[in-house]
């Protein structure tokens, strides 16, 4: 990396164009008003204003501290509040080793985190448990919750967190808002003992 | 968007039929002061409507793990408003009062021989007081640690 003082880039005279702009849904628009599918314009709310909670344990943290970073900046997808309590959080980021005697403080950050929540589960032993395969290491933290996307790399890159956590803000703003009420979910729910 | 409109309404609305008014000095009753009553009456209600209308629709899930203190994951244990001994606040609101009393001697040590006699038995006074403090906190048994 190279340092800020031969950035051979130049600076732009204007930040207009440097700035990005969501894209409105698909839907009816005329003089002063837009019609669109609420799921939609949820969907776009929720994607783009992602409060994450870093669950950071091994290394995979350390490159999440770079993705956070001012270089990577994960704060243009609207995701710069990191909290550490549940409560405000809707998206767990599990990074690092998940220890058998971590896995229910997991599960209780999961449990109490805010409503819709989503996991990504970053690296390699939160995905699968790694290289650790002994008796102390969690074989990935979906054994315990439900993870919706899996970074992979033993670190991942930064780009590779973001293009995770991309993905993620795919999944929400494709969520239909009466998913968490269905069936499957409820099924999926079961299947980990979550109430 | 909706209420950004509702805001440009409002506000279309107030100059055109008070504009006329506000701007005539010499009829400056209390009528005159509706607009900003509306507007703040508007904004209050904007927030409370806001904040309780994202409460009601928004999802929730309202389980007993979900609803237990969290303490970082650990089982919680015990109850935070338990009974405390009173001897660690004794000790230490004594401490902070003889601390201070030492704290009045560096300004009598660097004038010391300015003040003279009289000083000297000013001081001596001020530390008799607190001496007839420390034996009366020795006799009531603050300073004992153990029962």
């Amino acid at each position: 990396m190279r340092p800020v003082r031969f950035n051979i880039h130049p600076k732009e005279a204007t930040t207009a164009t440097a700035v990005s702009m969501v894209e409105a849904p698909e839907g009816y628009g005329g003089e002063g008003f837009f019609t669109a599918k609420l799921s939609d314009v949820v969907g776009l709310a929720r994607k783009n204003s992602i409060w994450p909670l870093p669950f950071a344990t091994s290394c995979c943290g350390i490159e999440f501290m770079a993705t956070a970073a001012a270089h990577y900046d994960l704060a243009r997808f609207g995701a710069e509040r990191m909290a550490f309590t549940p409560r405000q959080c809707d998206l767990l980021m599990v990074m690092g080793t998940i220890a058998k005697k971590m896995g229910p403080v997991v599960k209780q950050v999961y449990l109490q985190m805010a409503e819709p929540r989503w996991v990504i589960a970053v690296g390699a032993c939160a995905s699968s448990g790694g290289i650790f395969d002994t008796y102390s290491v969690l074989q990935g933290i979906d054994q315990i919750v439900p993870v919706d996307v899996y970074v992979p790399g033993c670190p991942p890159r930064p780009e590779a967190i973001l293009d995770g956590f991309m993905k993620v803000q795919e999944l929400v703003g494709l969520e239909s808002i009466r998913r968490r009420n269905s069936q499957q979910y409820k099924a999926l729910m079961e299947s980990y003992g979550i109430e | 968007m909706l209420c950004c409109l509702i805001f440009v309404l409002n506000f279309k609305y107030i100059s055109m039929h008070w504009l006329p008014i506000l701007l005539d000095a010499k009829s400056s009753t209390a009528a005159n002061y509706f607009p900003i009553g509306l507007q703040l009456l508007f904004a209050a209600g904007f927030v409370a409507f806001m904040i309780g209308f994202s409460a009601w629709v928004g999802p929730k899930r309202k389980t007993k793990d979900k609803l237990a203190s969290f303490t970082s994951g650990i089982d919680t244990h015990g109850d935070a408003r338990h009974p405390m001994a009173i001897k660690y606040f004794l000790v230490a609101i004594l401490f902070v009062l003889f601390d201070v009393e030492v704290i009045f001697f560096y300004p009598y040590a660097v004038n010391f021989k300015s003040l003279g006699w009289e000083g000297f038995y000013a001081v001596l006074m001020f530390v008799a007081f607190f001496l007839v403090g420390f034996v009366y906190i020795i006799k009531k048994g603050a300073l004992t640690w153990e029962d």
